[in-house]
C-alpha cells in the first residue's frame, strides 16, 4: 500500500545536542499508528518537525506522495496534517459554530457571515461523527471530551488526511474514552490516518493498528499491535530483553549492604486519597531509610508526595507524623515538622529565577533565620557558604542570580535549600532530571549521606537504575492505586519493569 | 550592625540592570538643569519640588509593594481624595487625630481590596478597579461634591505648609521617615523576601511553606496606608480636603513603578529606584515650567504632558536596552 506520510532518517539537534537521530515513521492511509516511549525520548520533537513547528536538520518527508518542506503549523494545515493538542486551541467562550467554522464560515455578500448556513453546517459536520450538541451554546459549556470531539470534527472538515493525537485521554473519563475511540474508528473507515501518541498502553491494543517505540531520540521499532503484547512494548520503551523480565521474578539480585536496624517510623500514611489520582495510598517510613514509588507517568506518584507535604487536603485517610496525630494541612506545616519538597517542576515550583542564589537557599529557612523581625544576615551568609562548598554549587558568588546558573548547579541549590532545614522526612521528586551525568552523581551521593545520617527519604524517580539502587523498598503505584510493593533484596531492574508491566495488564 | 559589605555600587548595579536607566536619567536631568536655569539649585525650588511630589513618592512606594507581588491596586488616587476629605473633617481635632484617621481610612479600602484578592480570590486589577470607582463615589458622597476646608486653626495645615526645625516641610520628612521604614522592611526583613518570592515563583513560595497570604494582604494593607497618608498631606497641603484630587494617580505611580525598573510581572524590584521614578516624573515638569519662565518658548499644560510621555518612553526604552544587553551577555558566557 502506497504509504500517506514517510519520514526517513530524520536528524535534529539542540544547541549541539542530539534530540533525534536516524528517525523513521511510517503511516499507511486509513492507519492509527501509535506512538510510544519514555519521557525524553523525543515524540513531541518528532511530532513539532511534522507539524513545521521546528525545522528538521536532516532527512526526508515525503506527504501524500510528494516530498513536503513544511515550514510553519499554517502550512501542515493546508497540507491536511491536523494536530489536536493536550491543551485545546479553541476558544472556549465563543460558540460551537463558531469554532467549528473559524476562518471558513460561509458569507452573503462576501462580507456578512451567514449564520443560518453555518450552524446548519457545522450541524453536519458534528452529526458525521455522531455528536448532536446545540451548535450555539459556547463552547466551554461542554466537556472536555466533547470540545476535544469538536476540535477533531473541525480538523477533519478541513480536509485533514492525518490527525495527530497527543495524549488525547488523559483528561477524560471511562465513558468519554468510548465516545473518543468511537470517532477515531470512524475516522480510520473515512479513510484519515491518525497518529496517536498515549502512554496509556491498553488503548493502543483497543484502537491502533502498528506501533512505533521511540527511546533516547531514535525510532527503535515498529510493530504491528496484534504481534505485540505489553510487555514487549515495556520492554522496547525501556530497552531490555523481554524474555529477561519474564524471568527476572525468580532471581534476586538485591543489593548487599541492606541497610537493616531500621530506626523510629517517621512517617505513616493509611488509605490517603486526594481525588482519582491518588486512591487509598499507604506507606511507612523509617529513620534512614529510602522508599521507592514507582510506576509509569501519571501513575499518582506525584499526588502521593502532595499528600505527605500538605499541598493537597486529603479526602480520606491520614497521616502520622512520628507516630502523633498532628495533620500537616499545609506545606507551612510540613516544613515546621521537618519535612522538605523537592518538586519535579524546577522551573515553576522550585526556583525563584531573579533571586540570588544565597536568597534561594534560604527561602524555606527564613523562619528559623528571624532575629527580632529582620533577617540574621551573618547566619545566613555562613549557611550559604557552607552549603556552597559542601554541595560543590558553582557559582560566581552567593548574589548571583539563580537563572544564570546551570540545571544541575541549580538543583543543588534547591537540595541545599531543604538540607538547611535539617528536614527528618525528604520527599524527592525526579531529583535529578535535566542535569548531566556528573551532577547527578553528586547529588545521588548527597542523598545517600543525608540517609545515613538519619533522613528518611521518599523517592520518586523515572530512571530505573535511579530507584532500583537507591531505594530500601519501592512502591509501585498505577492509576492512583498501588499494587505491589518489592522489598530488598529482590529489588531489580527486572523485578519493577515486570511489576509496571503487570499493572498494565491488570489496568485493563 | 553594619553588613560586611554594606553597600558596593558595582554590585548593585550588575544585579538592578533595570535601575540602572533611571539614575542616569535623575541625574542626567539634575544636571540639566542646574546649568541651565539659574534658580534651580536654590533651596526654594527643591524644597517646593519634594513638598509637591511627597505624595507621589508615598504612593508609589505603596505601589511598588504591591506590584513586587505581581499584583496591581488601582484605587490609590481616589483612596487618596477620600482620606483628604477624612482629614479636612477631622483637622479641627488637631493632627494627632486627623493624620491617624485618614491613615486608618486608607487602610480600611486597602483591606477591602486585601478580602477580595485573597478571600474571594478576584483578579487584582478587578478588585482594585471596584475600590478605586467606590471611594471616588465615596468621596463625592461624604463632601458633597465640594471641597472642605480645613481648620485653619488647628495644627493639621503645619504637616503641608511648614517646615520642620526650619530646613524641610514636615511632609518630606515625615515621608522620608515612612520610605527608609519601608526600604528596610523590603530589604532586610522576612517579610520583604516573602513580597519578592510571591512575585516571583507564587506556586514555589506555597511549597516552602511562605506565608503567602499574609504578605499578599501586607502589601495592600500598605498601599492603602500610603494612599491615606498622601490624602492627608494634600487636604494639609493645600488647606482642603480634595473630593475630585486623585483622577489618574494610580498610573503616574504605576509609572514610577516601571520607571524605576520594578517588574509588572513581580519578584523584582526596588524602594530607592521607585522613588527615584516618582522624581523624575516631577522633575520633568519642575523643568518644563523652568522652560516657560525663560521666555523663549512656551509648552501649555497639555504640551508638558505629552512631553513627559515621551520621556517616560525614552527612558524605558533605554532601560530594555541595558537589560537586554545584559541577557545577552549572560547567554554568551552560559
Amino acid at each position: 500500500m502506497a504509504e500517506l506520510l514517510q519520514m526517513r532518517d530524520i536528524d535534529k539537534a539542540f544547541a549541539g545536542v542530539s534530540a533525534l537521530s536516524g528517525v523513521s515513521l511510517e503511516i499507511t492511509p486509513g492507519e492509527v499508528h501509535a506512538l510510544i516511549g519514555q519521557n525524553g525520548a523525543g515524540k513531541s520533537t518528532l511530532i513539532k518537525i511534522l507539524t513545521g513547528v521546528y525545522r528538521r536538520d536532516g532527512g526526508t518527508v515525503v506527504f501524500n506522495g510528494t516530498e513536503s518542506n513544511i515550514s510553519s503549523p499554517r502550512e501542515a494545515q493546508d497540507a491536511g496534517i491536523a494536530t489536536i493538542y493536550q491543551e485545546l486551541n479553541l476558544v472556549p467562550l465563543r460558540s460551537v459554530t463558531e469554532n467549528v467554522m473559524m476562518g471558513y464560515e460561509p458569507k452573503r455578500l462576501g462580507v456578512f457571515v451567514n449564520w443560518k448556513e453555518a450552524h446548519k453546517r457545522s450541524r453536519e459536520i458534528l452529526a458525521r461523527f455522531g455528536i448532536d450538541i446545540d451548535v450555539r451554546a459556547p463552547l466551554g459549556s461542554y466537556s472536555t471530551a466533547i470540545q476535544q470531539l469538536v476540535a477533531i470534527a473541525r480538523a477533519v472538515s478541513l480536509n485533514a488526511r492525518l490527525v495527530i493525537m497527543d495524549e488525547p485521554t488523559s483528561s477524560l473519563d471511562a465513558s468519554e474514552v468510548e465516545v473518543l475511540f468511537g470517532v477515531v474508528k470512524g475516522l480510520r473507515e473515512a479513510g484519515v490516518s491518525v497518529l496517536y501518541v498515549s502512554h496509556f498502553l491498553d488503548e493502543l491494543f483497543e484502537i491502533c493498528d502498528r506501533v512505533t517505540t521511540m527511546r533516547d531520540g531514535r525510532t527503535v521499532d515498529c510493530r504491528q499491535i496484534a504481534e505485540t503484547s505489553k510487555l514487549e512494548l515495556i520492554a522496547s520503551m525501556l530497552g531490555r530483553d523481554a524474555a529477561d523480565i519474564a524471568q527476572a521474578g525468580m532471581t534476586e539480585f538485591g543489593r548487599d549492604e541492606i541497610s537493616e536496624a531500621k530506626g523510629e517510623i517517621l512517617l505513616q500514611a493509611d488509605g490517603v486519597s486526594t481525588g482519582p489520582r491518588l486512591n487509598g495510598f499507604d506507606m511507612t517510613l523509617r529513620r534512614g531509610e529510602i522508599v521507592g514509588l514507582g510506576g509509569l507517568l501519571g501513575a499518582g506518584r506525584t499526588e502521593a508526595a502532595r499528600a505527605i507535604f500538605g499541598v493537597d487536603a486529603l479526602t480520606e485517610g491520614q497521616i502520622t507524623v512520628k507516630g502523633s496525630d498532628t495533620k500537616l494541612k499545609t506545606p507551612a506545616a510540613a516544613i515546621a515538622a521537618g519535612f522538605g519538597f523537592l518538586t519535579e517542576d524546577r522551573k515553576a515550583e522550585g526556583i525563584i529565577p531573579d533571586m540570588s542564589v544565597r536568597e534561594n537557599l534560604t527561602l524555606a529557612l527564613l523562619p528559623r533565620l528571624r532575629k527580632g523581625g529582620q533577617i540574621d544576615r551573618a547566619k545566613e551568609r555562613e549557611i550559604v557558604e557552607h552549603y556552597i562548598k559542601a554541595l560543590g554549587i558553582k557559582t560566581a558568588n552567593m548574589e548571583q542570580p539563580i537563572r544564570e546558573l546551570s540545571g544541575g548547579n541549580q538543583q543543588k541549590v534547591l537540595l541545599a535549600r531543604w538540607l538547611a532545614i535539617e528536614p527528618d522526612v525528604l520527599i524527592l521528586d525526579e531529583p535529578t532530571r535535566g542535569v548531566d551525568v556528573g551532577a547527578k552523581r553528586e547529588i545521588q551521593a548527597i542523598i545517600r549521606d543525608s540517609v545515613a545520617n538519619g533522613v528518611g527519604v521518599v523517592l520518586i524517580s523515572s530512571e530505573f537504575e535511579e530507584i532500583v539502587e537507591g531505594a530500601d523498598r519501592i512502591i509501585v503505584l498505577n492509576e492512583g492505586r498501588i499494587v505491589t510493593e518489592l522489598t530488598n533484596p529482590g529489588i531489580t531492574e527486572e523485578a519493577l519493569v515486570r511489576a509496571l508491566a503487570h499493572t498494565e495488564g491488570q489496568a485493563a | 550592625m553594619l553588613d560586611a559589605n554594606a553597600f558596593d555600587l558595582r554590585q548593585y548595579l550588575s544585579r538592578n540592570p533595570q535601575s540602572v536607566a533611571v539614575w542616569v536619567a535623575l541625574v542626567a536631568l539634575i544636571l540639566f538643569g542646574l546649568l541651565r536655569y539659574d534658580n534651580f539649585g536654590s533651596a526654594y525650588n527643591i524644597t517646593s519640588l519634594l513638598n509637591y511630589n511627597s505624595m507621589f513618592i508615598i504612593i508609589s512606594v505603596g505601589m511598588c509593594f504591591v506590584i513586587m507581588t505581581g499584583g496591581i491596586d488601582l484605587s490609590v488616587g481616589s483612596v487618596a481624595a477620600f482620606t483628604s476629605v477624612i482629614a479636612a473633617y477631622l483637622s479641627p481635632y488637631g493632627i494627632e487625630v486627623a493624620l491617624p484617621g485618614a491613615i486608618l481610612a486608607g487602610i480600611g479600602f486597602g483591606a477591602i481590596n486585601a478580602f477580595s484578592i485573597i478571600v474571594l480570590r478576584i483578579p487584582p486589577f478587578i478588585a482594585t478597579l471596584a475600590t478605586m470607582l467606590g471611594a471616588k463615589g465615596g468621596a463625592l458622597v461624604i463632601s458633597g461634591a465640594q471641597t472642605i476646608s480645613v481648620d485653619w486653626g488647628s495644627n493639621f495645615t503645619k504637616m503641608g505648609m511648614e517646615k520642620a526645625f526650619n530646613i524641610l516641610p514636615w511632609s518630606i520628612v515625615l515621608v522620608g521617615f515612612v520610605v527608609i521604614m519601608l526600604w528596610f522592611v523590603l530589604e532586610k526583613t522576612t517579610l520583604g523576601r516573602t513580597v519578592l518570592a510571591i512575585g516571583g515563583g507564587p506556586d514555589a513560595s506555597v511549597l516552602m511553606g511562605l506565608k503567602v497570604n499574609r504578605a499578599t494582604a501586607f502589601v495592600y494593607l500598605l498601599s492603602g496606608a500610603c494612599a491615606g497618608l498622601a490624602g492627608a498631606i494634600l487636604a494639609s497641603g493645600f488647606g482642603a480636603g480634595q473630593p475630585l484630587e486623585g483622577i489618574g494617580w494610580e498610573l503616574s505611580a504605576i509609572a514610577s513603578v516601571v520607571v524605576g525598573g520594578t517588574l509588572l510581572t513581580g519578584g523584582l524590584g526596588s524602594v530607592t529606584a521607585t522613588v527615584a521614578g516618582a522624581l523624575l516624573l516631577g522633575l520633568v515638569f519642575n523643568i518644563l515650567n523652568f522652560e516657560n519662565g525663560r521666555g523663549t518658548i512656551s509648552f501649555s499644560a497639555y504640551w508638558q504632558m505629552v512631553i513627559r510621555g515621551v520621556f517616560l518612553f525614552a527612558v524605558i526604552l533605554f532601560q530594555a536596552r541595558v537589560t537586554a544587553g545584559r541577557s545577552a551577555r549572560i547567554k554568551a558566557t552560559s
